[in-house]
């Protein structure tokens, strides 16, 4: 049931009379205000955009975003692989700035004062926000891997899982490797982000090796019991492809690193590599984790899944990797556009005095390469459940491929088209 | 009075022509969830290989998701999401699709 006040009918009741609205639905009365969005990745810039033309500019959005430029995770391990340049997964901002008319400023967000609506920013200055969008991704845990936790070890030591310098820095380490080298990737227990990306990496990394230094190895070194995601249609890329050169590992949790012999330090067990990848253990991203909001397990901001907004800290909503996620809710990019969408459906709906849709649907869909050509999908439904409060996947829907393909190679790159232009363009 | 508005904005709402719509842009947010393959609105990115959804009559788009949910029409990947909406829904969506001209 509804909850509604005298004045929130009006509203409707007018909005239902001027039905003629741009997208042919009647709306709730027009959202006005000022809603500030701290990080411009796959949920905040959706959320951006989404917010200017749901309200048909009726809502003033500022994105404070401290890279020039939009660069995608996903497609960045086939720039690794070697058959994507940096310049494919690279996305103006002009188009949020100039189409959509939302103001981008490029700085850090410092510090959060929720109480009095308002943010620092790192170059000096202070914003008020009527609404505030937190979608900072993740930040890495160095005290979980001591030998890392400085600036020189970390340029040495790659992780990669922020694409930018790094995607350029590890390609680099690759071409530089000789043949019958071996590369190693260590994958945190989960929740991680992008949990089939590790597996992604492994693959096309092989893919580079076979075609050009085929004496060399690839080990994947698991934190985890079992491969993450996609576990059959991996192993068997991996049986079938890259037999005598990827090595998967299980319940290999890297603790530390000997950085001048780039070694991983294991619980019983060390492992020297030519190349080492080391993906730290992360969490919700600074400004996220360090506002005062509610996290679980002290990583991950609990959130309300009507509205993403925090559990704890009103007027603050969370988008994508830095959430605590609902059962068997991947932090993908798919999905923090996915949670972009919901939150400004949330907020519009809230800026113009009504409740947050009740019955809010996600979904998520994700394509890995196991080869320049060939690649697999995992895909779910998630459907807002007023019992637990939580999106929960829906049984039957929802799955994997049934084998590698071209096909799916295809669509896995138009996917990406898309998904830029749903947010950027 | 506040249930009478209430009742009052709920039969609106229903006169409005959505029949399921809690909210009044039900059908635009569940379209949005298809758009990060099939573009804003449907509007797919030319070349991208992935279908355009915008403008798709509503009675072909309704038996093309009814035939991924059916296993009738071969899928690499719809049919498994099809599976996550309710006919309800569906409905919904491609109504909404439809009427973007």
């Amino acid at each position: 049931m509804m909850l509604m006040k005298r004045r929130d009918f009006l509203k409707i009741g007018a909005a239902a009379g001027a039905m003629a609205s741009l997208y042919g639905c009647a709306g709730g009365g027009k959202a006005s205000g000022h809603v500030v969005v701290v990080g411009g990745g796959y949920g905040g810039a959706t959320i951006a955009k989404y917010l200017r033309m749901w309200s048909e500019g009726g809502v003033q959005v500022t994105l404070i975003e401290r890279n020039p430029t939009f660069i995608s995770c996903p497609i960045s391990n086939l720039v690794i692989g070697g058959t994507k340049t940096m310049e494919d997964i690279t996305v103006s901002y002009d188009g949020l700035k100039n189409k959509w008319g939302v103001r981008i400023i490029q700085d850090d967000v410092v510090a959060v004062d929720a109480a009095k609506r308002s943010i620092s920013l790192a170059k000096g200055g202070a914003m008020t926000y009527g609404r505030l969008v937190l979608s900072p991704g993740v930040d890495f845990m160095w005290d979980q891997i001591p030998g890392l936790n400085n600036a020189e070890a970390q340029a040495k030591i790659l992780h990669a899982w922020k694409a930018g310098p790094q995607t350029v820095a590890l390609r680099k380490q690759l071409e530089a490797m000789k043949d019958g080298g071996t590369y190693a990737i260590a994958i945190p227990k989960a929740p991680y982000r992008c949990p089939p990306g590790p597996y992604e990496r492994a693959c096309l990394v092989a893919d580079y090796f076979k075609k050009n230094k085929a004496k060399s190895k690839v080990v994947i070194l698991d934190a985890n019991e079992d491969v993450m995601s996609k576990k059959g249609l991996f192993m068997k890329a991996w049986a079938d492809l890259y037999k005598d050169i990827v090595e998967y590992r299980p319940n290999s949790e890297v603790k530390d690193v000997d950085v001048k012999t780039n070694t991983a330090v294991l619980e019983f067990d060390k492992f020297r590599a030519d190349v080492l990848n080391v993906i730290p253990p992360h969490r919700a991203g600074d400004i996220a984790a360090k506002s005062g909001l509610k996290l679980i397990n002290n990583r991950w901001v609990d959130v309300n899944w009507l509205s993403m907004e925090s559990t704890s800290t009103p007027g603050v909503h969370v988008l994508g990797d830095a959430v605590f996620p609902a059962p068997t809710m991947p932090k993908s990019g798919h999905m923090a556009n996915q949670h972009g969408k919901l939150a400004a459906a949330a907020i519009l709906n809230m800026l113009s005095g009504m409740e947050p849709s009740q019955t809010p649907v996600v979904m998520n869909t994700c394509y890995s390469f196991v080869d320049a050509k060939n690649a697999i999908h995992v895909t779910s439904v998630h459907q807002y459940d007023p019992a637990t409060k939580v999106v929960q996947p829906v049984k039957g829907a929802g799955g994997v491929s049934a084998a590698r393909n071209e096909i799916e190679g295809k669509v896995a790159l138009g996917w990406a088209k898309n998904i830029w232009a749903d947010m950027l363009a | 009075m506040k249930l009478l508005s209430t009742v009052a904005a709920l039969s609106m709402l229903v006169a409005a022509g959505t029949a399921q719509a809690a909210d009044p842009n039900l059908a635009r947010n569940l379209a949005a969830t298809c758009a990060n393959c099939h573009g804003t609105n449907g509007r797919a990115v030319p070349g991208a290989g992935i279908d355009e959804l915008a403008g798709m009559e509503k009675s072909k788009a309704l038996q093309k998701l009814a035939d991924f949910k059916s296993g009738a029409k071969p899928a690499s990947i719809m049919h498994q999401i099809a599976k996550g909406y309710t006919d309800e829904q569906l409905d919904l969506i491609a109504g909404y699709f439809a009427a973007q001209k």
